[in-house]
């Protein structure tokens, strides 16, 4: 295979939730932290999860990550029902998850390492790209505790689309960092994404945020999780999160969330 | 080089004052030798090769029985880690057993095996042992799962996410834990040496006491700063580069 093929582009997936319920066993009993949640998310979609703490979304981010399973119901991906990892889904934490004993470039080469069929050089040169695709090329060498907040999120980024993966899940990938990095990264997670066509789903519990970057904008409830209402937002891109017609649509949404249940005052502005 | 200049001086006064000590005839020469006699005997010792083999001997043993320790005890310190079972049993029992002071272990190498290399080697073992086991089970449970769970999405999983997230990630703590295994295992085999005699093989331990039984001061100090040395050079060479790319890389600052 060479480096650009890999670097091609392949169309990009489809995930379609059917019906997936999951409960967890707490001290306080029987937590049902999703309950028959369907959701189609189309190729190349943009697809944010909205809802307070405690509504399941990052559980059905792990369910379709393949990290949890589903106590009924399923999840289809492209090559039928996901029950494990793969690397057509790649997947964003909250902590960028960096391996503190391997280098920049390292951890964006981990996965690489791990799909088949590449050689070294074409490794290096595919981990290359994805770090001057998020600004870091001048820091390969550098230990992931040299880095600030929004520089691990980035090269977490780079890890998570080196291995060429159709589909991205983020969980809360902006939640701890300040607002001006976080401005930054909306900007280059928006270009990236129409640069590389691929699929995302996106967890978080803020509007703008949601509004900011999701096609369709899917708002849960809480106890038990399920999806309440969908908003598409057709604002055109690149979109600034300081903008009115933005602010519009999230004060709309926030309207629609007060109208609901109390739980859902914890979601954030 | 400031640094060296300063450890220097501070050790050139201290073998001055030990030297005016020994001018001032207040302790018995027997008791108090001089430097210069301390540094004749290594001198002798030295060229005659009984110094030289004593350093080979005593190494030896030391080595043998410490990377064997640490061959056994990372693996069972990762299955403790990961079956609560083997951590209930076997975990509770290394805790235990890491508490007892490992020079105890002499008595019962010696009825064990004899006066052999077998019992220097066992006194060794279990001096490094259940340290690493200890530390190895500590290091893998205090991991943030978000490693794993990161390695599972990109493909990794069984032996090399072990391998290569786990043993890694744990790493701070299992050299913490070698270094006190390290710790362990020399001062209950210099007990050992010590305490008995083994024909196939005479250590630093047997010339320290050597030094005793003849009366002989120059030998016992001489002996007592070989071994000093030798623990200085083993924090230095061994441990020091490993702690340092701990620190450059999980940018602790200790």
């Amino acid at each position: 295979m060479t480096v650009t093929a890999e670097l091609q582009n392949e169309v990009p997936a489809k995930l379609s939730v059917q019906s997936v319920s999951k409960s967890f066993r707490t001290k306080d009993g029987a937590v049902q932290a999703l309950d028959r949640v369907s959701l189609d998310v189309a190729e190349g979609e943009f697809v944010c999860l909205l809802g307070p703490s405690g509504c399941g979304k990052s559980t059905l981010l792990n369910i379709i990550a393949g990290l949890e399973s589903a106590d009924q119901g399923q999840v289809i991906g492209d090559g039928g029902p996901i029950t494990a990892p793969g690397r057509d889904r790649m997947m964003m934490f909250q902590e960028s998850a960096l391996f503190p004993w391997l280098n920049v470039r390292k951890n964006v080469l981990f996965g690489l390492k791990l799909k088949p069929g590449l050689r070294r050089k074409e490794r290096i040169n595919v981990a290359d790209f994805y770090l001057k695709l998020v600004g870091l090329e001048k820091f390969q060498r550098s230990f992931v505790h040299e880095l600030s907040g929004g520089m691990k999120q980035r090269v977490a980024l780079a890890r998570a689309l080196a291995p060429n993966p159709r589909v991205l899940l983020m969980d809360e990938p902006f939640a701890a960092l300040d607002a001006l990095t976080r401005e930054q990264l909306y900007g280059d997670l928006q270009r990236i994404w129409q640069e590389r066509k691929k699929t995302i789903v996106f967890v978080t519990h803020n509007v703008r945020e949601a509004v900011c970057l999701g096609d369709r904008v899917v708002l849960f409830s809480a106890h038990p999780g399920r999806i309440r209402e969908e908003f598409r937002i057709d604002l055109p891109r690149p979109r600034d999160i300081n903008s009115v017609e933005l602010a519009r649509h999230a004060t709309a949404i926030m309207a629609s969330l007060k109208g609901h249940a109390p739980e859902t005052a914890a979601v954030s502005e | 080089m400031k640094r060296v200049i300063r450890a220097s001086i501070f050790f050139v006064g201290l073998v001055l004052a030990w030297q005016a000590l020994y001018l001032t005839h207040f302790w018995s020469p027997v008791l108090v030798p001089s430097p210069l006699s301390v540094i004749q005997y290594l001198v002798g010792a030295a060229t005659d090769g009984t110094l030289g083999a004593a350093i080979v001997v005593t190494l030896r043993r030391l080595l043998y029985g410490y990377a064997f320790g640490i061959a056994i005890g990372l693996p069972v310190g990762f299955l403790t880690a990961h079956f609560r079972v083997l951590k209930d049993t076997i975990g509770l029992l290394a805790l235990g057993l890491q508490t007892l002071p490992s020079v105890c272990w002499v008595p019962l190498a010696l009825l064990w095996f004899g006066q052999t290399e077998s019992a220097m080697f066992f006194v060794v073992v279990m001096g490094t042992i259940w340290s690493v086991i200890i530390a190895t089970e500590d290091g893998v449970r205090n991991l943030p799962p978000i490693y794993a769970r990161a390695a599972h999405t990109m493909g990794s999983h069984g032996l090399h996410t072990w391998t290569r997230v786990i043993l890694p990630a744990a790493l701070p703590y299992i050299v913490g834990g070698m270094k006190q295994g390290w710790a362990f295992a020399w001062r209950s085999l210099m007990a050992a040496e010590i305490y008995v005699t083994i024909l196939s093989g005479f250590g630093l331990g047997f010339l320290l006491n050597n030094g005793r039984e003849l009366n002989a001061m120059d030998e016992v100090i001489g002996i007592m700063l070989v071994l000093l040395l030798i623990g200085v050079l083993a924090d230095k060479i061994i441990f020091a580069p490993w702690e340092r790319m701990l620190r450059r890389r999980w940018g602790t600052a200790k």
